[in-house]
């Protein structure tokens, strides 16, 4: 298979076929020409590159530069931001996300989204599971049950919690809270997972729970992951794309970035001198 | 002498600075202790006073005052049953109509309205908070009870009437309004410490839900009105102790007739009525005890509502909020 990396500058209609044929890594999310103001602040400028489908992308940069902005471009979470404009195209699959008669609703299902500090409603932890189901009719009765334990399982909190699915989810620790937001996104089987900095709130110990969680989720979903942690980038993702002051300055494989970056300002911000 | 010659200076004047800023502390520390003991002192005492000047009616007619539903002075027989009725069947109208409405207000001020509306709207139902009871009264009698005995009770008799509540002889004056107009009245105080309790909600919880897919319904439901559960019943029971007690404009419009009738066209009489309305004309000993165990009867019933509310409130933040806080 031919490193999809390396040919980020291909036309995304002359890569389909090459897709199809398997000869290429398959893409989940195609960014073109992606331009987001805030009032008149233009935060991010004309991006364009792609997203592996079942691999997990870092994003990373110094604050300030557009990374939150661009994962919340990626379910439309910027919408609910009035001042927010957003010019370009994101295709989930071929299908542009703001194009007419995109399902908002429907979309944010498909990409679900974990944030910085966690974030459980003040509900059992089983009621925090279920929203998602309920809101989209998905399961009911036991079937409930079953899929409200799988979505626990799958984020390793199933054993933690078992006894006391009906306690309040706000009197789990910081780092179970953080995996019970991963399981709650997880239950309504999103296709992609967007991480926003999902362990800056967490100790090292929750962290490294929370690291290995999101390492085994990228073999079944397309997971995204903000992070100005470049350890973290480096330890957890297989590409990595680097935002600068709302352009991308470089992406490629985690390993190509860290070792060999091809940008002069990506070396500098690894090696630490700014940022 | 010292090493350091400006320890050796300044260790004269440091314990004097100290114990003078010591002196400042305690005394502010009891000087505050003393305004915050006050309150609770004002309390006991026209606890006290309420109680020693009732012993006259308490003496005379015991246990039987609460179930009583003579008041009678003439023969000096007084109960307080059809105030107690009054008062609690007034603001049960007025909570389950205004209730509904303030959190509809509340919602739409803190999640739906367009930022330009949000703080001239707002900015108006808190004014309406401030509109003297007397002026409401005016109004209610002059412009809404007409209109209730000309379209609001026909309606529901015609739509509801199978209930014993809306039959009757339609005055417009009576129980339900006195219920409507105490609605009116304690709207603005619901819905603007509601919209204050819902705009604490963090953003974090909203965007969760939007995360998962919801809409701005299932938004609101789950994470905004859930999370200000405790506060918004807060603010219910703020308007209800304002519906207890509120006194002129209800005397205006309720009709002052010391009766228990089930139909809500009928008038009816509150505790803080009967005391307003009569208190000047109670000229013997026993009238005005039975007054006063009036306003002592008010008063405990609002202290149990508060506690009540405040207990509801500990239970609810205990079950949701976890442990620790």
């Amino acid at each position: 298979m031919i490193d999809r990396a390396s040919l980020y500058d291909m036309k995304i209609e002359d890569l389909q076929p090459l897709e199809e044929a398997g000869v290429v890594e398959k893409e989940k999310i195609r960014i073109r020409g992606l331009n987001v103001w805030f009032s008149k602040k233009q935060v991010l400028q004309d991006l364009n590159f792609g997203i592996m489908n079942n691999s997990i992308t870092a994003i990373m940069g110094p604050s300030g530069c557009g990374k939150t902005t661009f994962i919340r471009a990626l379910n439309r979470m910027n919408d609910l931001i009035d001042t927010c404009r957003t010019k370009g195209e994101v295709l989930l699959d071929g299908v542009n996300i703001y194009g007419n008669g995109v399902d908002v609703f429907e979309l944010r299902k498909r990409v679900g989204m974990v944030f910085q500090k966690p974030n459980p409603f003040p509900k059992s932890i089983f009621e925090n599971v279920a929203f998602g189901l309920r809101v989209h009719n998905m399961a009911n009765g036991q079937r409930l049950k079953e899929e409200v334990e799988q979505a626990l399982r799958e984020a390793v909190l199933w054993d933690e919690v078992k006894d006391r699915l009906n306690e309040s989810a706000l009197r789990l620790s910081g780092g179970q809270q953080q995996r019970l937001c991963i399981a709650r996104a997880l239950a309504v089987k999103p296709e992609v997972i967007l991480f926003d900095e999902p362990c800056s709130a967490l100790d090292p110990t929750a962290t490294a729970k929370v690291e290995d969680l999101i390492r085994r989720l990228g073999e079944n979903y397309t997971v995204v992951i903000v992070t100005h942690n470049m350890q973290q980038a480096a330890r957890v993702s297989d590409m990595t794309a680097f935002l600068y002051l709302g352009k991308l300055v470089e992406y490629g494989s985690t390993r190509d970035i860290f070792t060999n970056p091809r940008n002069e300002l990506t070396e500098k911000y690894i090696t630490g001198r700014f940022g | 002498m010292s090493m350091f010659p400006h320890t050796f200076l300044f260790g004269k004047i440091k314990p004097k600075r100290a114990r003078k800023s010591l002196i400042g502390d305690s005394v502010f520390k009891n000087l505050t202790a003393i305004f915050a003991l006050s309150v609770l002192v004002l309390a006991l005492a026209i606890f006290y006073e309420l109680y020693s000047r009732s012993q006259l009616s308490i003496n005379e007619f015991g246990l039987d005052f609460l179930t009583g539903v003579e008041w009678d002075p003439v023969d000096q027989i007084f109960g307080a049953l059809p105030f107690i009725y009054g008062t609690v069947t007034s603001s049960i109208i007025a909570l389950i109509i205004a209730v509904p409405i303030s959190l509809g207000i509340a919602t739409y001020l803190s999640e739906l309205a367009p930022k330009r509306l949000r703080s001239p709207l707002s900015f108006m139902v808190e004014l309406l908070a401030a509109v003297p009871s007397v002026v409401y009264g005016l109004w209610g009698l002059f412009v809404m009870v007409p209109w209730i005995r000309d379209v609001l009770q026909p309606f529901l008799e015609s739509t509801l009437g199978f209930l014993p509540f809306f039959q009757g002889p339609k005055f417009g004056i009576g129980m339900l309004s006195g219920g409507v107009i105490l609605a009116i009245m304690i709207i603005p105080t619901i819905s603007a410490v509601s919209r204050e309790v819902m705009l604490a909600v963090p953003d974090t919880q909203r965007e969760a839900a939007f995360a998962l897919g919801a809409t701005r319904w299932e938004t609101i439901k789950t994470a905004v009105l859930r999370y200000a559960a405790t506060g918004i019943f807060g603010a219910i029971m703020l308007g209800l102790g304002r519906a207890l007690g509120e006194t002129m404009a209800v005397i205006m419009v309720i009709g002052n007739r010391p009766q228990i009738s089930l139909s809500f066209f009928e008038p009816a009489y509150t505790m803080s009525g009967v005391i307003a309305s009569e208190y000047i004309e109670a000229t013997q000993d026993l009238y005005l005890s039975s007054l006063i165990e009036i306003g002592l009867l008010l008063f405990i019933v609002t202290l149990m509502m508060n506690i009540i509310a405040r207990l509801l409130v500990w239970r609810t933040m205990r079950k949701f909020r976890g442990a620790k806080e």
